[in-house]
């Protein structure tokens, strides 16, 4: 108990905390990703509407302005879509899915790019260099192709019906795909390094197995820039999802996600009805920009050389 | 009148739990043509003073009081373009690691031209010139060669050789060399001395010579200073301070040393370490380390007392 | 040289060959192609007469080189959708894309380096701070966000800029240009700056950390101590060091250009090959998707070969290690 309270003071005392309490922007940066997270897993109890009860929509709702607009109403705040279904309730299920998709696809891509990263770093010889060579040749073609890619082959691949069905996984598992090259080569790169240390030999000597070794001894010292790296491809794994989900091969309509939104309100944009696309497009934005700069600000917290 | 002439120069380093003082209150001069060897052990403010001195000290370090004079003239005050008109052409420098000083991309014959023709007005084809005679003068043979070469292509030794031909091209009057044979093999450290004794001496430039190395102090240096915890411990002529050390610390340093001619049993060493910036002692920054220590050295700080042939930061030199 | 450009050729083949065998295998194994081009009514010796003529009741890897044979030739196949000859589809829609990933990068190219260059050097001015902020910003948004901001300001509030299309074009030989005309002109300009502002902000992020990360070096700080001008050490010096991490990423960069140009030709129904595949995908036909894969594979080998070449002209080291090494052979 004393030694947990004394590392927490520690922790509370650490350059870390100090640079982030000097920092307005990580503050700021970490509350909206907070409010973001908030919103969207708690959205089925505090959504002021549940745009998915067919029930309760009424057409004689739809295009409600929003309050910003001189006939706005407290009823809609962010105003209503063509089918009368409530803006901002519409954006707290969209985040759900939005980070659902973009956390779900980072955890996989960082789980299979650690483990590879680590094996190839580990092992070398041929196996590093296939491995490398691979995500090479895959880091050179942009993760949204990939992604398009397998969507794409995956669409041709099921029945339309399953592919509505699956369509969340196919989604994560693409964007997994497109995203593993980069946490590879950093942990390859640290890998090699730690490999090297002293206390690895060590380890090797008194005969610990090379698994036992990678997942006591150095995946440890890897996890920092692990961590850097999945907090900097969150927001664009957010945004690849919302990108496919805009050229309309992402997410199934039923599930719609901040970028569907932006795609179906695109469409009454040159109608007037600008806030159908431009306040999920804005809560878009702000949650990708916070999570950037939290990223950015762990990089060089976590690196004080950059500073 | 001193060529150059530090007076109660301070630099400090504002930190998040307060401002650490790196040097405090140096005080030294040079005269033409005088090589004055600064030792120390890492930490002690040796290259700080040199940083502090040509303006280059590294943001957040400042210079928080004191002066720095040239010729009489303050230089510590200067906005930034007069300054930059000093480096180079009044007081020149050599860095310590030569694989890392060179600019990779350019060949050492254009650095050489371009740093000349900063200062001097000089044609194309004389600043070439020049280039290849400072090549040749700093023992680098066919020089009109190799002055197309790039720095990668010039051993470690080689490209020191280099860099003392840049910090002296401008014809500066006072040159900083900040460990210039740190980074070499031992095998070339006397030679790298010995062309910068050389060359320094037949064009009568002075020299503040940094290093820790009290072996290559005493073979080059006219005076020396001595420091320890940014202040000054000892200074005086070279012959005095190694013969007759008046600090302790200076005793302990010499007594580090191997001597040829010395018949000792063992080499002795300081007990303890230099302390942290942030934890220096009250009264003599040495004094926790000292053999002599006695009451007054932990309350009251030592200044500069004249001690024989030299100058010691000491009270056992209080008459 | 010519034999460096020659071995980067060669060390390219195997690449292409194993893109290829992707984009074949999307071929073979996705989809029926013979069922998806007959339509509802056929008979088993249409089918089989079809699957002959396709070359299909062949071994795989016969098909396969047959593929890449046909490929090389420039025969990409037949578009399920469209039932035209695929090469003939992607280069009609080609100088579209190349024009405007062309005007894009060079835009992103003549704003992000002086400003990345002006953040680094200036880094703790004010108005490097909000050229960073700015920056974030552009990060963080989505190509077909900036898209349809552009579009809901300049077209349907101003009017001043068409949304859609390329405008008119002039044809000259196969090559259709739209930089010609001042409606091509006028058309271009939304979707060029849709697409190259995240490419600006990248280019200014990297361009402003290589600077920080050369201006900390030795031979920076003993530029300053031999009195050279800030010109001729931010300039002559550091920013020349940069050069050869920033001509890698901005060439690399190149293959984003390409993939964000499917989202901004989507935005703008700009009729190029990024539009093509979207199409092509929604209704999976493989034919176009594998053609623009090989495509991009060897966009990316070119890219490569340029970004080789262009670091040999600028790393002395790179040029003194070829010759040592061709010494030493």
């Amino acid at each position: 108990m004393r030694g947990a309270a004394r590392a927490l003071a520690r922790f509370a005392d650490s350059d870390f905390v100090y640079s982030f309490s000097r920092s307005p922007i990580a503050i700021l940066s970490l509350l909206v990703v907070a409010v973001c997270i908030l919103a969207a897993a708690l959205a089925p109890l505090i959504a002021p509407h549940d745009p998915f009860n067919l029930a309760s929509l009424n057409l004689m709702d739809s295009f409600r302005p929003p309050l910003l607009a001189a006939d706005g109403e407290w009823t809609y705040p962010l105003g209503t879509d063509d089918q009368g279904r409530d803006v901002l309730s519409g954006i707290m299920f969209g985040m759900r899915i939005s980070l659902l998709v973009g956390v779900a696809s980072i955890v996989f891509a960082s789980v299979v790019g650690v483990a590879i990263g680590l094996v190839a770093g580990y092992a070398g010889g041929t196996v590093d260099a296939v491995l490398m060579r691979v995500a090479d040749i895959q880091l050179t073609f942009p993760a949204i192709l990939i992604a398009l890619l397998v969507d794409g082959v995956v669409r041709a691949a099921l029945p339309k019906d399953m592919h509505e069905a699956l369509g969340i996984y196919v989604i994560i598992l693409a964007i997994g795909i497109a995203r593993w090259p980069q946490f590879a080569r950093t942990v390859r790169g640290s890998t090699l390094v730690e490999r090297n240390r002293d206390y690895v030999m060590a380890a090797r000597v008194i005969g610990l197995s090379r698994a036992r070794i990678m997942a006591t001894h150095i995946l440890p010292n890897v996890l920092g820039p692990v961590l850097v790296i999945a907090t900097l491809t969150l927001g664009l794994a957010i945004l690849d999802e919302a990108t496919l989900s805009f050229l309309g091969v992402g997410l199934p309509v039923t599930q719609p996600s901040l970028g569907t939104l932006i795609r179906i309100g695109n469409d009454f944009l040159f109608s007037g009805e600008w806030w159908v696309t431009i306040f999920p497009g804005v809560a878009l934005v702000l949650m990708v920009l916070s999570i950037n700069l939290l990223g950015d600000w762990l990089r060089d917290a976590l690196n004080p050389r950059l500073r | 009148m001193a060529l150059l002439d530090v007076e109660e120069l301070k630099v400090e380093f504002p930190t998040r739990r307060g401002v650490l003082r790196a040097i405090d209150g140096v005080s030294f001069g040079i005269e033409p043509g005088e090589v004055l060897g600064v030792v120390g052990e890492s930490g002690a403010g040796k290259s700080l003073t040199g940083a502090a001195i040509i303006g280059l000290l590294e943001p957040p370090g400042r210079i928080a009081g004191g002066r720095v004079l040239l010729d009489g003239k303050r230089i510590d005050n200067l906005p930034p373009a007069r300054m930059r008109e000093i480096r180079g052409r009044q007081i020149g420098a050599i860095f310590q690691d030569p694989l890392t000083t060179l600019d990779p991309v350019y060949p050492v014959g254009r650095q050489l031209t371009e740093t000349m023709q900063t200062h001097l007005k000089l044609s194309d084809a004389d600043a070439r010139r020049r280039a290849v005679a400072w090549l040749e003068r700093v023992g680098i043979p066919a020089g009109a060669q190799r002055v197309n070469a790039y720095p990668h292509e010039f051993s470690g030794g080689m490209r020191q050789r280099v860099v003392i031909a840049l910090a002296l091209c401008a014809e500066p009057r006072l040159v900083i060399a900040d460990e210039p044979t740190t980074a070499l093999d031992v095998s070339i450290q006397a030679q790298i001395i010995e062309l910068l004794k050389s060359l320094t001496r037949d064009h009568g430039t002075s020299v503040m010579l940094v290093t820790h190395d009290m072996g290559v102090i005493a073979e080059t240096a006219d005076r020396v200073a001595v420091m320890y915890a940014g202040r000054i411990a000892e200074i005086g002529p070279v012959r005095a301070v190694v013969k007759q050390p008046a600090h302790p610390y200076t005793e302990g340093l010499m007594g580090s040393i191997p001597w040829i001619e010395r018949k000792v049993e063992r080499l002795r060493q300081i007990d303890g370490a230099m302390p942290r910036l942030n934890a220096i002692p009250p009264g003599c920054a040495f004094n926790p380390r000292c053999p002599h220590v006695f009451d007054r050295c932990r309350v009251e700080r030592p200044d500069l007392l004249d001690a024989g042939a030299t100058r010691a930061a000491c009270w056992l030199h209080d008459a | 040289m010519a034999a460096f450009i020659l071995s980067r050729i060669l060390q390219a083949i195997p690449v292409l060959l194993v893109v290829g065998f992707i984009a074949f295998a999307l071929f073979a194994f996705v989809g029926d192609p013979v069922v998806t081009m007959l339509g509802q009514d056929y008979t088993e010796a249409q089918r089989q007469a079809l699957i002959h003529s396709l070359g299909l009741d062949q071994p795989f890897f016969v098909q396969y080189a047959h593929f890449m044979w046909a490929a090389l030739h420039g025969d990409f196949g037949i578009s399920y959708r469209l039932a035209r000859p695929v090469a003939g589809l992607i280069a009609e829609r080609l100088p579209a894309t190349l024009e405007l990933a062309f005007t894009a990068s060079v835009l992103a190219l003549l704003v992000g380096l002086p400003m990345g260059v002006y953040t680094g050097i200036y880094r703790n001015a004010a108005s490097s701070r909000l050229f960073l902020v700015f920056s974030l910003i552009g990060v963080s948004l989505p190509t077909f966000l900036i898209g349809i901001l552009l579009i809901l300001v300049f077209s349907v509030m101003l009017h001043w800029l068409p949304s859609f299309g390329r405008g008119d074009v002039v044809h000259l030989g196969w090559w259709s240009t739209g930089f010609l005309t001042i409606s091509g002109l006028k058309a271009l300009v939304l979707p060029a700056i849709t697409l190259g502002l995240f490419q600006m902000t990248l280019i200014m992020r990297l361009v402003r950390s290589e600077m920080l990360e050369v201006l900390r070096t030795d031979y920076i700080k003993f530029a300053r101590a031999r009195g050279l001008s800030d010109r001729a050490i931010n300039f002559g010096h550091a920013l020349r060091n940069t050069l050869v991490p920033v001509i890698t990423i901005v060439g690399l960069q190149f293959g984003l250009v390409v993939a964000f140009s499917i989202v901004t030709e989507t935005v703008f129904q700009w009729p190029g090959v990024g539009l093509l595949l979207i199409q092509s995908i929604a209704v999976a036909d493989i034919p176009v998707m594998s053609a623009y894969l090989l495509l991009v594979a060897v966009v990316f080998v070119v890219i490569n070969l340029v970004v080789d070449l262009l670091y040999y002209a600028v790393d002395p080291r790179l040029r003194i290690e070829r010759r040592a090494a061709a010494g030493a052979r």
